[in-house]
């Protein structure tokens, strides 16, 4: 194990922690600083981007599978705990995608506050928000990655709860509950790994001994528990419900950061801790949860086509898209697993720009009903021709980001690896090739309904504001990714590769 | 080793466009109106960079031939595949495609590259693709005069050709399939450039929907032709070339049939969507709500053949995997057969002249792709060059009409006749292109379709042969009505129409279009004619042959040269003339009378041919024509709207419809309902016991101390 | 035996003191009790301690003492603020944290 010296020995610490420094000046400022605070906060977000900005220009890119910046302290001597933080080529995307997407989010807020009014404690929580999102992705140890993992629970939790719309407790309550059910077996199966898998908390200790005397049953089970953890947040069918609850309740910022970081914790927790720790299980599990990501894409689809609200449309996309991801996943291919990556990167930069756009709608009509919108391209035209290229971009369209998550992952599963039902596998090719053009479908009728046409009478005389300034800071650099990764996919693949390759030798590819 | 410079730098040719789109997007609004010049200049600098490709290639196909290739530059081309010997190795001469590479992505020990392969398939369709696109891009500058949306049609236009290239010159089938949905992405753009009108944005829908669901089989196929590199060399590739040798190396050996077979039928599924083939045709003819130049040049030249170029491009893989060489039937010639009939009925029945033309782009689509099915491959493409040019010469033409003669309508019938004394230009450059389409002699469409249907006799497949002369009398049929209705007869669209685009020229009579309209046409009337000449057996020119067909050794499928005779391009002429005259003799004697007739040159001639027979023949002529016109056209197009439209409006439907029921009945009930459910149980069961908590002190202590009796009590019985 | 008496009286104490608490009607009179409950557990203390011929009882004693006068200091306290607070003492008016 290679631990950093010097400033690189800080450099996680900081990009972790630096978000709790702004939220605890932030709660030094009264209440009526408005711009103050506004400032505070985008500074934190832009310190913190900075340094995943120093990572990303630090990071030795030909050895992405090990661990860098590796930080371990002892933390809990009694139970073997550390403070154990690295990063590699899996989790660098990740987090740099985190902090990215919080900052463009404050910019969005700068002018687009939900009501009740109250910037503080809105940005305090979305600050908290980042600190465990970020935690997330660079712990290498189980219960410091279970803190992180839960610490994101709270501020959304309010976050829906105080700014989200009419059903909001329902919501808000909703996705609490499910998440933390979760995150209980998730629990018990991280302690049953301690006391089976030789008292340590250690993802790479765990990782390393994966020869430890447990019995195929005693997998079985861990991984189940870890199973139903992960798959809750990412969500899999049937794990869902919660949400296009929550995603329609959620204020806009809410269901960005929602769709576009807090998902992948729960696709991230399956390639960092649950496939590598557990591979023999994980093969095992894998044609269940490929079934399962098959009927969440059609399903999914099926959800979206039903929907007359915009937003829940978006949310049950997620459902779709994230089942791409999961059939990426369970291919347990070196090839799939990169494609997960990308795909979760992908669908954060694409799902999280529809959401912008569902709230901008929102401001503008005041309804996200598609039977009563219309015309958006007459009244807004710049606002309607980004949906259009989103749609494009969700929907796959080579040449850009959703492309890349979206057609390796088929790829892959023409042949699994692990000695996996090849047969089935082939099943769920076509199943998931059917997919795409559900995805076609919903996203187009969504388009056609939103911005083709002339707007309805009801709103033919009222003035929707086109792109603002605000949102065109926070929207470009979005754009501009979504439109880069997918020209020159090779800037993500060759970071996850070198990891994605080492974590998928104990498959046998 | 010489260097050719323009096959070198050929990828600056999708290049300069996307700059062009680029640029249009983001300052189009500056240059206003001017923005159109951006475009027109760099579709010309694609087109002079197509042309010197086109120069260089042919001097190295001239280099080549001396030069027998050696085993290892052969291998060397397909990416170190060693090629297994079948039949003759080196001895036919070798011309290596120029390929550049550089890697895209790389993903567990798999590189994916992305580059240019540029060999005669590939020059030929930059070629068509630049000329073409500028010609409609000149057009269109009048055509769309004062279009509200000018700049973004022709942004979308230079995205179109920027992509249609970049499918053209890719070296890999992943690459080609980006190409492939880009084009489809700036079709629905353009097909939809009106998205005002609810119509137009259905159409738009519809098409990329109908596509898409082809691009089921592009998405499965593209992966299988990656496995099947693997299957033959160990590493998987979607580099074409290793694609192509590895397909030849399999079949020779009789090894992964059901794989090849397979990627060959997905793949076809892809064509059958992108290249209108029944029954996923159904979106070209409502593609026609998209302008007109967007119909010539997308729905007619270039983005519609995109799934022949495919079959082009890996056709190793369908000749191994439908065995093209053993049999007189396969899946591809078949599909390929019933579209060229299907098509060409259902262009009897249509009023509007843009239907007609998109029907008969399906059929001639037809032929292309059932010449691919009986190994016509050289046909094929030769037909594809010919076709773009005289039917982008069809579309313009009845855009002209339209633009010019018709007050923006397309409805023959009630809008248009009598046009020949009006604009007798725009009359002239239509009749070539129709005399090139029907196959009239000396034509481009003369020597392709001949071609298609000679090499399909001399390969054996005899019944495809028939249908393709069947085939060329309908076509000839069709357009004779339909020339007759447009530029013949009296003027019948003197009443002034609604305005169609915001102009208002209805007070005008009308007039001749002006030269930036009429030169395109001139251009495209001299392609349609002269572009025949490449591949001439009567006057024993070869060129065509030499220049595009692949000479690369064994890593492709090789062509034995069929033997001309005199008598194909006899029947196929005969079939014309029969067609033109049944047409016309129908037509003059039951729908528009003498009168017309004998106004037309072209109408004695038809009828001096038939004359003798007519009265004899008069009940053949009802029952034939009336019933191809009649019953069979109506109930195939009776069929086409309310079984094949009806199936894909109803799977539409019932898409939705299920899920509806999914979502509220599964979804929100079941699955929802379960955890809802959950969540009351607990709340209940959390509301009963909660009354156990009083609050009271004194209750609380009851409980306690009758608890610690009751222990006691329990304690006492169990010791004692 | 000795020992028995002082039990017997211990049991009677602490009877009384656990019907005090759950019925007296005043929070003063239930504070009273528990101490009755407490010179009960204390009086069992000594006992045993003498029976046993240790002085760990009455050390014990001392520390419940010292404990009950403690209890006694902060719970009348309580129950002044209570009084203040509701103008009652009686224990069934306390009912805040019914469920």
């Amino acid at each position: 194990m290679h631990l950093a010296t010097g400033f690189d020995a800080w450099a996680l610490t900081l990009t972790t922690f630096t978000p709790l420094v702004g939220l605890a000046i932030l709660l030094l400022i009264p209440r009526a600083e408005e711009q103050l605070i506004k400032v505070v906060t985008l500074l934190t977000t832009l310190v913190t981007f900075g340094f995943v900005v120093y990572l990303m220009s630090a990071f030795d890119y030909d050895k992405s599978s090990q661990l860098q910046f590796q930080v371990k302290k002892n933390w809990i001597p009694a139970l073997n705990v550390h403070y154990h933080l690295g990063l590699d080529g899996i989790s660098l995307p990740l987090l740099a995608l985190s902090a990215f997407i919080v900052v463009l989010c404050v910019i969005y807020s700068w002018n687009h506050f939900p009501e009740p009014h109250n910037p503080k404690a809105f940005f305090a929580l979305l600050l908290l928000l980042e600190v465990g999102m970020n935690g997330t992705f660079v712990a290498q140890d189980l219960i410091l990655f279970f803190i992180f993992f839960e610490l994101v629970l709270l501020p959304m939790y309010f976050m829906i709860g105080v700014w989200g719309g009419p059903n909001r407790e329902y919501a808000s309550i909703k996705f609490f509950l499910f998440t933390l059910f979760g995150s209980a077996l998730m629990l018990l199966s991280f302690l049953a790994l301690y006391f089976k898998g030789g008292h340590t908390f250690d993802i790479p200790e765990l990782i390393a001994a994966n020869k430890h005397g447990m019995t195929h049953g005693v997998q079985l089970l861990i991984f189940g528990g870890m199973f139903l953890g992960f798959a809750i947040k990412v969500p899999m069918f049937p794990f869902h419900t919660w949400l296009p609850d929550a995603h329609t309740e959620a204020p806009t910022v809410g269901s960005v950061l929602l769709a576009a970081v807090m998902l992948k914790l729960g696709t991230y927790g399956f390639i960092r801790i649950a496939l590598p720790i557990l591979p023999k299980a994980a093969s095992s599990w894998a044609p269940w949860i490929g079934l399962l990501a098959v009927i969440g894409i059609i399903y999914g689809a099926l959800g979206c086509l039903a929907q007359s609200d915009m937003k829940r449309l978006i949310a049950f996309s997620s459902v779709a898209h994230m089942g791409y991801v999961m059939l990426a996943i369970s291919t347990l291919t070196a090839f799939g697993i990169n494609a997960a990556v990308f795909g979760m990167v992908a669908h954060g930069l694409i799902t999280g720009m529809l959401f912008f756009i569902a709230g901008s709608v929102q401001h503008g009509y005041g309804t996200r009903e598609m039977s009563r919108l219309g015309g958006l391209l007459t009244q807004a035209p710049k606002m309607g021709w980004i949906l259009g290229f989103c749609a494009m971009a969700s929907l796959g369209l080579p040449g850009l980001a959703g492309f890349w998550g979206e057609f390796p992952a088929i790829a892959s599963s023409f042949q699994p690896g692990a000695g996996l039902n090849e047969a089935l596998f082939r099943g769920f090719m076509v199943v998931a090739a059917i997919g795409t053009v559900f995805a076609a479908g919903y996203l187009l009728w969504m388009l056609q309904k939103v911005a083709f046409g002339r707007p309805k009478p009801e709103f033919a005389e009222s003035h929707v504001h086109d792109v603002a300034t605000a949102e065109w800071i926070a929207w470009l650099p979005m754009l501009v990714l979504i439109v880069v990764l997918g020209i020159f996919p090779n800037i993500m693949f060759h970071t996850t590769n070198g990891a994605v390759t080492a974590l998928t030798k104990v498959f046998g590819g | 080793m010489k260097t050719y410079w323009f096959l070198d730098h050929a990828w600056l040719v999708p290049l300069i466009p996307a700059v062009s789109f680029a640029v249009i997007l983001l300052l189009g609004k500056r240059f206003g109106p001017r923005a159109a010049w951006i475009g027109i200049c760099s579709v010309g600098a694609s087109f002079v960079l197509a042309v010197g490709s086109v120069i260089q290639w042919i001097q190295h196909v001239g280099d080549s031939t001396n030069a027998s290739g050696t085993k290892s530059a052969i291998a060397s081309a397909f990416g170190g595949i060693s090629v297994a010997a079948e039949g003759k190795t080196s001895d036919s001469k070798f011309v290596a495609p120029i390929v550049h590479t550089t890697t895209w992505l790389q993903s567990g020990g798999t590189k994916l590259h992305v580059g240019i392969q540029i060999d005669g398939l590939a020059v030929l369709l930059m070629f068509v693709v630049t000329t073409v696109s500028l010609l409609v891009h000149v057009y269109s500058t009048e055509y769309l005069h004062g279009d509200r949306r000018f700049n973004h049609y022709f942004a979308a236009l230079s995205l179109f050709t920027a992509s249609m290239l970049l499918l053209v010159v890719s070296s890999s089938t992943l690459e080609l399939l980006m190409g492939w949905e880009l084009v489809g992405l700036c079709s629905f753009l353009l097909i939809g450039h009106w998205w005002e009108e609810e119509a137009n944005s259905s159409a738009a829908l519809k098409a990329f929907f109908t596509t898409r669901t082809g691009d089921i089989g592009l998405l499965t196929g593209v992966i299988m032709t990656f496995f099947v590199v693997q299957r033959a060399t160990g590493h998987g590739s979607f580099d074409i070339l290793a694609v192509n040798a590895s397909a030849m190396k399999l079949g020779a050996a009789h090894q992964q049939h059901t794989l090849l077979l397979l990627c060959a039928l997905a793949l076809l599924l892809a064509i059958m969507g992108k290249s209108g083939q029944f029954p996923l045709h159904t979106w070209l003819p409502d593609a026609m709500a998209g302008p007109t130049p967007v119909s010539a040049l997308i729905h007619a030249a270039t983005m519609v053949v995109a799934g022949v170029y495919l079959g082009a491009r890996v056709y190793p893989i369908f000749y191994q995997g439908f065995h093209i060489a053993k049999g007189p039937f396969n899946i591809m010639a078949i599909v390929g057969g019933i579209t060229i009939i299907i098509g060409a009925a259902l262009a009897f029945v249509q009023d509007d002249i843009k239907k007609v033309l998109a029907y008969s782009t399906i059929s001639q689509l037809g032929y292309m792709v059932m010449a691919l099915g009986v190994g016509a491959w050289t046909a094929a493409i030769f037909h594809l060059f010919t076709h773009a040019f005289f039917k982008a010469d069809l579309f313009l033409g009845a855009g002209s009409v339209s633009h010019s003669g018709a007050h923006h309508s397309f409805d023959m019938k009630k809008d248009m006749g009598g046009l020949r004394k009006y604009m007798p230009r725009t009359f002239i450059t239509f009749l070539i292109a129709t005399a090139a389409l029907i196959g009239l002699p000396l034509t481009a469409g003369f020597f392709s379709k001949d071609e298609i249907l000679a090499v399909a006799g001399a390969n054996g497949f005899t019944f495809f042969k028939v249908v393709g002369l069947v085939g060329a009398v309908m076509t000839a049929a069709y357009m004779t009505r339909c020339v007759y209705l447009t530029f013949f007869g009296e003027y019948r669209g003197g009443h002034a129409s609604p305005a169609a685009h915001g102009h208002d020229e209805h007070a005008h009579a009308p007039h001749e279009s002006n030269n930036t309209i009429l030169i395109p046409l001139y251009v495209l009337s001299f392609l349609a004619i002269a572009s025949g000449y490449l591949l001439a057996p009567e006057f024993k020119i070869n060129k065509f042959t030499d220049w595009v067909t692949p000479h690369i050794g064994n890593g492709f499928v090789t062509f034995s040269e069929s033997k001309f005779h005199w008598a194909d391009p006899g029947i196929a002429v005969a079939a014309g003339l029969i067609g033109i005259a049944i047409a016309y003799t129908f037509y003059w004697t039951k729908s528009y009378g003498q009168d017309a007739a004998a106004k037309s040159p072209m109408l004695r001639a038809g009828k001096a041919f038939l004359v003798n027979k007519y009265y004899l023949d008069h009940l053949y002529t009802d029952i034939i024509v009336g019933g191809i016109k009649g019953p069979i056209a109506n109930a195939a197009y009776w069929v086409n709207q309310n079984v094949i439209d009806a199936v894909l409006r109803y799977t539409g439907k019932g898409a939705v419809v299920s899920a509806n029921f999914v979502y509220n009945f599964i979804d929100q009930r079941a699955v929802d309902g379960f955890y809802n459910g959950t969540a009351l149980i607990t709340g209940e069961a959390g509301g009963e016991t909660r009354k156990l908590q009083t609050g009271r002190l004194q209750e609380y202590a009851w409980v306690i101390v009758g608890s610690v009796g009751v222990f006691v009590l329990a304690l006492a019985i169990w010791k004692g | 035996m000795i020992l028995n008496q002082f039990l017997l009286l211990s049991a009677f104490l602490f009877c009384t003191g656990a019907y005090g608490v759950i019925a007296r009607r005043h929070t003063v009179l239930v504070l009273a009790s528990i101490e009755l409950m407490l010179t009960a557990v204390n009086i069992n203390l000594v006992a045993f301690g003498a029976s046993l011929n240790s002085a760990a009882g009455q050390v014990f004693a001392l520390f419940v003492l010292t404990i009950a006068a403690a209890e006694v200091g902060v719970g009348l306290a309580i129950v002044l603020l209570i009084y203040r607070n509701l103008r009652s003492a009686d224990p069934d008016d306390l009912a805040e944290l019914k469920g």
